[in-house]
């Protein structure tokens, strides 16, 4: 069994109040951080600890951290990501469902390390149940004396409020998120300026995930170096996983980062294996924005070495054999999934949630759900698939956000891999809506594709 | 393409009010605006759409010009800018629950309501729609209801008919 540090206390009855959750050691990160480290020191910690951002870009916390401007006589603030909107991640959900404290702590500690005295938490707003939960573990907190003013009498004050979106993917990047929590449309920001610089209210800002702020508090706990010691190589720490698809046992996985991917599919620790008997055909292993894998390239790499749940190993080949580790959603298709059908259905998601700011991402995604709607439909052509390459590179780069590079990258990677599949629903147009391609040579040994 | 309908009359209750001046207080001075997505949430769950009316009083309510607000309502999904049934059952209907037969739910819970995706029932009790990925993946496929967005995980043809009953019986004793 691996480590647990977010997850450890999961199942302790009550762990959802302040008194279990408390008896379980928790609010120690507060009164340390408090009551014995300056400022500086906390950070110091999270730089020591390697940990990096869980809401998927994998930038360092410390550093972000450090890059906040500190001008004189003008508020900071953290504001913590629980937008948790991409494709296959549910792991800020779960946590905030059960361990609300875990959040609220890290918040407290994080703030108190970047100076801020008023904290939000911008919840996505289908998540009402998540909402009250923080709320009502906000309160406990305050009233035990770990929110408002003086903490733990120390001089430090500092108020945190949970704020709902309004229902928009693209209000999980973060500078949408803060235009967002000014009350308006969720547009994405031209950087620079960065939020460390000019963020919430034209104030410096750091804006973190969920399961990074949560981290804070065992990195405190236990010292960085501590936590450094957890994963492999500069993937330090545990990391949440969403499983989700055809696997046995799908839900959320807290794993030390490093584990095989065989053994994450296939162990009974994790998902325990293909559901109803079948074969594995391709993973979508950080969200649905990562390039899609098929399964050989998903358990081994080139060199023939197993693939690691790391930042480095998911991503070793880079996009031609290579995927990314992103927010840890971690998607299952078995044999009987058709890749084109969840490519266009990707696609549409990415089409539905474009802010509309930028052309190429605005039409592009219209461009390329329309083709793959095509394709699935038993009306595509021979060129379509090189159209929709060259769509996804007009798109990636080009674009005021991410969220252009991310509605390219799946469709790109769909075709890359797995191109024979797109010309066989051109080649036979009806039996393409009725039936499936199904596994063809995607769970081969490996060398004989690569050459 | 916006349509925004007249018809509703609306008057915030004193315990409206009261929670929007709570919400305001969330926020610096002159930050305010800050309050408008929270007070849409809230004035939907009492009068379950928002007319131009209520988005209206809204925007006096927060002092800004009544465009800030419809330009904010019509882009986040959650707001509904016509009426609605009752009960509105929104499906996820993203990649990762369709690998576990989203899709086939989604035309089920069509084909029981007799209507199509968007339209309200006869007796004005339900309406239903795909939307995007929910945040719950692993539990596919999932639907929520508003204003509390309750969640219902693991959805299948029996529990979807348990799930319209009993609202059904819901709605006649309220
Ligand atoms: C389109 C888009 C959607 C995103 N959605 C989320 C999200 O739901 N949650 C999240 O934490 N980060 C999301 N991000 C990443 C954020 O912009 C930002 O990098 C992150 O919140 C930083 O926190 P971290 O450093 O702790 O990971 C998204 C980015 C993009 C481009
Ligand atoms: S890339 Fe797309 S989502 Fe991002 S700002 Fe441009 S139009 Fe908006
Ligand atoms: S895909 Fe349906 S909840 Fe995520």
């Amino acid at each position: 069994m691996g480590r647990k540090l977010l997850l450890e206390h999961i199942n302790v009855p009550g762990i959802n109040t302040l008194e279990v959750y408390r008896k379980t050691g928790g609010y120690r990160a507060v009164e340390k951080a408090i009551k014995t480290m300056s400022t500086d020191e906390v950070v110091e910690e999270v730089k020591k600890s390697g940990l990096r951002g869980r809401g998927g870009a994998g930038f360092p916390t410390g550093m972000k951290w450090s890059f906040l401007a500190k001008p004189e006589g003008v508020a900071r603030y953290l504001v913590c990501n629980a937008d948790e909107s991409e494709p296959g991640t549910f792991k800020d959900r779960y946590l905030m469902t059960n361990i609300p404290h875990a959040l609220i702590e890290g918040m407290i500690v994080s703030s108190y390390a970047l100076g801020a005295n008023t904290s939000y938490i911008y919840v996505r707003g289908e998540m009402m149940p998540q909402i009250r939960i923080l709320e009502k573990a906000i309160a406990e907190a305050k009233a035990a004396g770990f929110l408002g003013k003086n903490i733990l009498g120390s001089g430090y004050d500092l108020e945190l409020y949970v704020q709902p979106g309004g229902g928009a993917y693209i209000c999980g990047e973060e500078t949408a998120l803060l235009e967002s929590l000014e009350g308006k449309r969720g547009n994405p920001r031209i950087k620079p300026p960065f939020p460390a610089i000019a963020g919430l209210y034209g104030c410096p800002t750091v804006v973190n995930n969920v399961e990074s702020i949560a981290a804070v508090v065992p990195i405190i706990n236990d010292g960085g170096e501590e936590y450094a010691k957890i994963g492999i190589g500069r993937s330090t720490g545990t990391k949440l996983i969403s499983a989700s698809g055809n696997i046995n046992k799908p839900g959320v996985y807290e794993i030390e980062l490093g584990v095989s991917v065989e053994d994450f599919i296939y162990s009974e620790e994790y998902c325990g294996g293909i559901a109803n008997g079948k074969r594995l055909k391709a993973v979508v292993a950080g969200g649905s924005s990562v390039p899609i894998l098929p399964a050989n390239l998903i358990l081994n790499l080139v060199n023939g070495d197993k693939r690691l749940m790391s930042y480095e190993s998911l991503s070793e080949g880079g996009f031609t054999t290579g995927t990314m580790l992103g927010s840890g959603g971690f998607v299952v298709l078995d044999e009987d999934q058709c890749i084109v059908r969840n490519t266009w259905n990707f696609s549409r998601f990415y089409h539905h949630e474009s802010c509309g700011q930028c052309s190429p991402c605005r039409e592009g995604t219209g461009w390329m759900e329309k083709v793959l709607h095509r394709l699935e439909n038993g009306h595509g052509k021979m060129s379509d698939m090189d159209l929709l390459v060259d769509v996804s590179k007009k798109i990636e780069g080009n674009t005021i956000c991410p969220l252009g590079d991310a509605a390219a990258w799946p469709v790109a990677s769909a075709i890359r891999h797995f191109r024979d599949e797109f010309e066989w629903h051109v080649r036979n147009p009806t039996l393409a809506v009725k039936e499936n391609f199904g596994l063809a040579h995607y769970a081969d040994p490996l060398p004989e594709l690569v050459s | 393409m916006l349509k925004v309908e007249e018809t509703q009359s609306v008057e915030f209750s004193t315990e409206l009010v009261n929670k929007f001046a709570e919400i305001v207080s969330r926020y610096p001075e002159g930050k305010e605006k800050s309050a408008l997505l929270p007070i849409l949430h809230e004035v939907q769950a009492v009068n379950g759409w928002l007319s131009s009316v209520a988005m209206d009083k809204v925007a006096a309510y927060l002092n800004i010009a009544p465009i800030e607000v419809y330009e904010v309502a019509s882009f986040y999904s959650m707001y509904f800018l016509r009426p609605q049934g009752k009960f509105v059952l929104e499906v996820c209907r993203t990649g990762p629950c369709c690998l576990v037969g989203a899709e086939k739910i989604i035309d089920y819970i069509g084909e029981k309501l007799g209507v199509k995706e968007g339209e309200v029932t006869a007796d004005g009790l339900f309406s239903y729609r795909g939307v995007e990925c929910l945040a719950a993946c692993g539990f596919a496929p999932v639907l929520q209801i508003g204003p509390e967005y309750t969640f219902y995980e693991n959805l299948t043809t029996n529990s979807v008919d348990q799930l319209i009953s009993d609202l059904k019986d819901k709605a006649s004793k309220s």
